[in-house]
C-alpha cells in the first residue's frame, strides 16, 4: 500500500475484528514494554503503600459532597445554588473517575476494604459495571493503545471533535454507559466483554448492574413524584453537569499520540497541571509514570516523576499546553488518520526501539 | 519432588522482598517475610506471564506488577483480580545461612 494511502486509512478499533488478529500476529498483544531503569530498593520505596493519604483525601472529597450537597438544596430555587452544584458536580462526575482508578488498582489505600468500597462507590458516580471496567483496565494497560486490543481508547483516528467536545457535558457518553448497565443488569454481555471479562466473573457484574440502575430508576421516580430535578442534581446527574473536568484531564493522557507501540513515552502524555486539578484527578497527570509503573500509589507519582524525567519527553507545562499540541495533532488526524505525534525524547534519555516505529506504519 | 538447590545467601534478599531466581530453564520467586522466614513460588504471574520479583512484597502478599492481582506467596493462593489462578509453591528453608528450595 502507498505511504499516501496508509496515513489516510481509518481504522477498526473494535477487539473482535481483524486489528485485533493483526496486533496478536504482529507481536503486540501482550507483550515487553519499555521501563526506565529505577533500583529496586528506590522503587520499592515508591510502591510503599499506606492509607494516610488516601484517607486524607477522601474524607474531604465525601465531606465536601455532603456540604455542597446541602448547600445546593438550602438554596434550591435560588441563584445561590448554582456554586453549589457546580462544585459537587465536578466532586461527583469528574472526581469520581480519578477515585475509581486509583482504587481499581488498589493502590489508593493500603488496606484492601477501604480500596473496594471507594472503588465501589467511585464506579456507580461513573456509571460503569465495578467487574466488566476491572477487566477493560486490565486490557488497558497490558495492550496501552494497541489497536484490537485496547478497549479504552478514548479518541479514535479519525478523531470526531464534534463528539469530543460533547462528551464536556457528558454526551453521549453517560446514555451509552448506562444503557450498557443496562444490558448487564439483563445479562447481556457484547462481544467485547465477553473477550476481556471472564465467564465465571460475569454473575458478579449483572448483580452489581442490577443494583447500580436500580439506584438511578429511584433516583429517576422520585424526581417525577416530586416534580424537581433536585433528586436528579443529586444522583446521576453530575455525570452531565459536572464530568467536564473528566474529559479535559482524560483526553490529554493518550490524545494525539502513537498507536501500537510499546513505549508508553511515546503513547502517553504526562502534563504538569495546577495542584486543584491534580487533586481531583488524583495526579493522573503524570501519567507515562502511572503506565510504566502501575504499582506506584497517586501520591507517590510526583517523586517518580523527579526520578525518571530525563528518561522521558518534556512533560506539557500547563492543561493548556496539552490542548495546544493535541488539538494540533488532532487537526491533522481527521485528514491522516494515520499521523500521530511524537514526542523528542532529551538527550539523556535512552532513545525508542526503531522496531516500534515500523510496527505502527506497517499495519495500515 | 526435586531435589534440594541453593539460592543465594539470605541477607541478600531483603526482609518483606522477593528476589527473582532461574533455574533449570524455569524463573521461580524467592521471598524473605518479617520472620526470617523464606518461602518459593513460580517466578511468573498465572494471569500474563509477568515476573513477580518486579511487584511488591506486603505482608503474606505478592502483588503483580503488571495490573495489581494478588497471591499469598505462602500458599499461592489467588487473592485479587485480574489473577484467578493460584500460583504454584515449592518448599524453601535457610540452612547455614543459606537459602534452599526444592524445585
Ligand atoms: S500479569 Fe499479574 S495481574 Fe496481570
Amino acid at each position: 500500500m502507498a505511504l499516501a494511502e496508509i496515513t489516510r486509512t481509518p481504522r477498526d478499533y473494535s477487539l473482535t475484528g481483524p486489528e485485533a488478529r493483526h496486533a496478536v500476529e504482529a507481536g503486540l498483544a501482550s507483550a515487553e514494554w519499555y521501563h526506565s531503569d529505577v533500583p529496586r530498593k528506590v522503587m520499592k520505596d515508591l510502591m510503599r503503600r499506606t492509607d494516610g493519604p488516601a484517607i486524607r483525601d477522601t474524607a474531604i472529597w465525601i465531606g465536601l459532597l455532603i456540604l455542597c450537597a446541602g448547600g445546593g438544596i438550602a438554596t434550591w430555587g435560588t441563584w445561590w445554588t448554582v456554586p453549589f452544584w457546580a462544585v459537587y458536580g465536578v466532586l461527583y462526575g469528574s472526581a469520581c473517575d480519578s477515585r475509581w482508578h486509583e482504587c481499581g488498582h488498589g493502590t489508593a489505600f493500603r488496606t484492601i476494604w477501604m480500596n473496594d468500597a471507594v472503588y465501589a462507590l467511585a464506579s456507580f458516580m461513573v456509571m460503569r459495571n465495578p467487574v466488566s471496567w476491572r477487566w477493560s483496565h486490565a486490557r488497558h494497560h497490558t495492550d496501552t493503545i494497541i489497536v484490537g486490543r485496547d478497549p479504552e481508547i478514548a479518541v479514535m483516528r479519525p478523531p470526531d471533535l464534534a463528539r469530543k467536545a460533547l462528551a464536556f457535558i457528558g454526551i453521549p457518553d453517560v446514555f451509552q454507559h448506562f444503557a450498557i448497565l443496562a444490558r448487564n443488569a439483563m445479562g447481556r454481555f457484547g462481544p467485547a466483554e465477553r473477550d476481556y471479562i471472564p465467564e465465571a466473573e460475569l454473575p458478579k457484574a449483572v448483580a452489581w448492574a442490577r443494583a447500580f440502575v436500580a439506584i438511578h430508576v429511584l433516583a429517576v421516580a422520585l424526581a417525577l413524584a416530586t416534580w424537581s430535578l433536585l433528586p436528579l442534581m443529586l444522583i446521576g446527574g453530575p455525570r452531565i453537569y459536572g464530568t467536564w473536568h473528566m474529559v479535559l484531564t482524560g483526553l490529554l493522557q493518550h490524545g494525539g499520540l502513537a498507536e501500537d507501540v510499546l513505549d508508553h513515552r511515546l503513547n502517553s502524555r504526562t502534563v504538569l497541571m495546577n495542584p486543584v486539578s491534580r487533586w481531583i484527578y488524583w495526579n493522573m497527570n503524570y501519567h507515562v509514570e502511572h503506565h510504566m509503573f502501575p504499582m506506584v500509589p497517586y501520591h507517590a507519582l510526583p517523586k517518580l516523576h523527579a526520578l525518571i524525567r530525563d528518561d522521558l519527553p518534556a512533560a506539557n507545562t500547563s492543561i493548556l499546553d496539552g490542548y495546544r499540541e493535541m488539538i494540533g495533532a488532532m487537526l491533522r488526524q481527521r485528514r491522516e488518520p494515520g499521523y500521530y505525534l511524537r514526542k523528542e525524547l532529551p538527550p539523556s534519555a535512552r532513545p525508542y526501539r526503531a522496531e516500534f516505529h515500523a510496527l505502527d506504519n506497517e499495519r495500515h | 519432588m526435586g531435589d534440594w538447590v541453593d539460592v543465594c545467601a539470605l541477607d541478600e534478599i531483603e526482609e518483606e522482598d522477593v528476589i527473582r531466581f532461574d533455574h533449570g530453564g524455569r524463573t521461580f520467586a524467592i521471598y524473605r517475610d518479617m520472620e526470617d522466614g523464606v518461602w518459593c513460588t513460580d517466578g511468573l504471574c498465572t494471569h500474563e506471564q509477568v515476573h513477580l520479583a518486579d511487584g511488591l512484597v506486603m505482608d503474606d502478599t505478592i502483588e503483580c506488577p503488571k495490573h495489581n492481582g494478588r497471591f499469598n506467596y505462602k500458599t499461592g493462593a489467588a487473592l485479587r483480580s485480574p489473577v484467578c489462578v493460584a500460583l504454584a509453591t515449592y518448599p524453601a528453608r535457610v540452612e547455614g545461612g543459606r537459602v534452599k528450595v526444592q524445585v
